[in-house]
């Protein structure tokens, strides 16, 4: 995992990001469908890399980036290329990999259902329990400018007294997603995701929205460093 | 930068000081500037306890609060509503004394010299300051409502301070005969929780509804309008078809009076008798802001940068008490006028930096189970006022998935800011 930590997303976090797109498809529906991948894929505790690479903590994942796996060279491009594993992401690759990633190594064949392939994404997002990033968080989209801001901890420290109000200074999350230990580019991005409105969140939208590339840059720097 | 004036500061003689560019330091005679904190709830808490955090013991931090146990007056309203218990509201100061080094004294306040700069408690004690901060709530306006007064608040209680006072009005509702009439006598702008009436209204139709569906709820209501109004009719016809009777200014809603012996509600002539009277008065700010000579009318004045009042630069006034502008009074605007309230007061004590105010508030309300709303802005401090800088409001007709998820979310603040208040 190269993107290093992300953060937890609570299961009132993960249903108001469903919310807002569609209703939160069942898991365990998904575990039928998982079926047809487990000649190759493992998954849960002690998951090994077979003849496809182990699937925990897909969400957030650089394509091609676990460790010890041989990819194809178009999967591993595409990961040195930015792609990330996420709900959308993997919603167009598995409807159709050879077309996705043409030439990648994964023989089988898609799901052509839509709600299977969510039912399958949820499956998979459950054992991924730290997973932050959309796809429409792509940290490629920002400018590079925004991301190389150095944030004042100092500063971050007294702007992050707004966020407590709701998200808790030691990390726990009851009801609200825990934004400490991020990784700064994640916060930043996330953050950047809600100025821009491409998150839909109204109360992240209005905080977000009126905070400087320097003050998210701060808070990204503060937050970072709290365990 | 802040952390070498502080360390300059603390290891300096007077003398020394002189020459930095810091604010003049008012250091008390053991070494220490104090602050004295009047007030336990969302804007006091909050104070201490981001002013013993950050400064890291270099300020003396007294907290003055009458309650060991305080409860939140937001969400009590779930109470009445049966969706929280009682001891979900109830906090205590324990950890503020423990870990934050913060000075926790139950008395209550009684005066305030501003000249001398010391307060006097009702056990006697006085405490000397170097800043005062006031975070004392609201009291009732003598005679708002005809035929009210708290000398009756156990037959017609407001329920507007969390306790007693809302079990005791629980308890009433619970009593109801079949069939029988709750009344509510809204207050008039400004006063604490502007969507805390109508949320009230929800609830109690909520738990009536399950025990006593024949019931009535009628509200006189002084205003034309009210907070979140479109948000709360469209629910309570949905949830609470026929069961309540919004009276407002039009229809002489605000033309009122109650007898608390012969428990009747009188709205524009017309007499009611009534089972349970919820009278909400007319607000101002807590006495001790009188006694300090920081009131100006019914509220207290203050600067937008540092809620300083505009009566004593090293008097400052937070939450439900201040006039400070455009925020709403809730207990999320107060925890907000807080933080930047500690900053100032820290910056001034000991040169640390004070970074620009920014203010914000969301009030989330519950109108039946996992139908939550909520509206929220964000403001600035300008030279006249705390100035909104534009907000968001829930919208009608949004789909189940959204109204549950508003709710979770508000159950996330709740236990955000009461760690945030309370460590």
């Amino acid at each position: 995992m190269i993107r290093g930590r992300f953060l937890s997303v609570t299961t009132a976090a993960a249903t108001l990001i469903a919310a807002a797109t569609h209703a939160e498809p069942d898991p365990d529906a998904g575990a039928t469908l998982f079926n047809q991948c487990k000649a190759c894929h493992q998954i849960g505790e002690g998951a090994k890399n077979r003849v496809g690479p182990q699937l925990n903590d897909l969400n957030g994942r650089v394509a091609g980036s676990v460790d010890g796996f041989r990819y194809s060279k178009p999967m591993a491009n595409a990961g040195e290329n930015g792609l990330v594993w996420t709900d959308e992401t993997l919603n167009a690759f598995l409807e159709d990999p050879q077309s996705y990633i043409p030439k990648t190594k994964m023989g089988f064949r898609g799901i052509k259902d839509a709600e299977d392939r969510a039912k399958l994404i949820a499956y998979l997002d459950s054992f991924s329990p730290d997973m932050l990033l959309h796809s429409s968080d792509n940290p490629h989209d920002l400018d590079p400018a925004i991301l190389a801001i150095k944030g004042d901890v100092a500063y971050g420290e007294y702007l992050s007294g707004e966020c407590k109000t709701c998200h808790q200074e030691d990390g726990s999350a009851q009801g609200m997603p825990s934004i400490t230990g991020w990784a700064e580019e994640d916060f930043v991005t996330v953050m950047h995701a809600y100025k821009n409105k491409s998150r839909t969140h109204p109360v992240m939208q209005m905080m977000a929205g009126r905070l400087s590339n320097e003050e998210i840059a701060a808070l990204a720097a503060y937050f970072g460093g709290l365990e | 930068m802040f952390k070498l004036n502080r360390r300059l500061f603390l290891g300096s003689s007077a003398a020394a000081l002189g020459t930095l560019a810091a604010p003049a330091v008012m250091a008390a005679a053991h070494g220490k500037p104090r602050v004295v904190v009047i007030g336990g709830g969302a804007g006091g808490a909050t104070a201490a306890r981001y002013l013993a955090k950050d400064s890291d013991g270099a300020i003396d931090v007294t907290l003055v609060e009458p309650s060991r146990t305080y409860f939140t007056c937001f969400f009590s309203n779930l109470y009445l509503g049966g969706f929280k218990q009682m001891d979900d509201l109830g906090h205590t100061y324990g950890t503020l004394a423990s870990d934050y080094g913060i000075n926790v004294i139950h008395d209550w306040a009684v005066d305030v010299d501003p000249d001398g700069k010391t307060v006097t408690l009702a056990g006697g004690a006085m405490l000397g300051y170097d800043k005062l901060i006031l975070s004392p709530g609201i009291d009732f306006v003598d005679g708002a409502v005809e035929g009210w007064s708290v000398d009756v608040q156990n037959k017609m209680p407001h329920a507007y301070k969390a306790g007693s006072q809302t079990e005791l009005l629980k308890s009433q509702i619970m009593a109801m005969p079949e069939g029988g009439t709750f009344a509510m006598v809204a207050p008039p702008n400004p006063y604490r929780c502007p969507p805390g009436p109508y949320e009230r209204i929800s609830m109690v139709a909520h738990a009536l509804k399950a025990n006593n569906p024949t019931a009535k709820i009628i509200v006189a209501d002084p205003k034309p309008k009210f907070s979140k109004q479109g948000l709360f009719q469209e629910g309570w016809n949905k949830h609470y078809a026929g069961m309540v009777d919004w009276i407002g200014e039009d229809f002489g809603g605000g033309n009122v009076s109650v007898d608390a012996d012969a428990m009747t509600v009188t709205i524009d002539g017309e007499e009611t008798k009534v089972d349970v009277c919820n009278v909400i008065p007319a607000m101002k700010a807590g006495r001790i802001a009188d006694m300090a000579g920081v009131t100006d009318g019914n509220w207290a004045p203050v600067n937008a940068a540092d809620l300083s009042s505009k009566a004593n630069a090293d008097i400052h006034v937070l939450g439900d008490s201040a006039q400070q502008g455009d925020m709403p009074k809730s207990g999320f605007s107060a925890n907000s006028q807080a933080k930047v309230c500690a900053n100032a007061v820290r910056g001034a004590l000991t040169g640390s930096t004070v970074f620009p105010a920014k203010f914000s508030n969301t009030c989330w309300s519950l109108i039946a189970e996992n139908d939550g709303v909520k509206v929220g802005a964000t403001y600035e401090a300008t030279p006249e006022k705390i100035a909104s800088q534009g907000g968001f409001i829930s919208q009608t007709g949004e789909d189940s998935a959204t109204r549950k998820a508003t709710y979770e979310e508000s159950e996330g603040w709740y236990s955000g800011i009461v760690a945030d208040m309370f460590g």
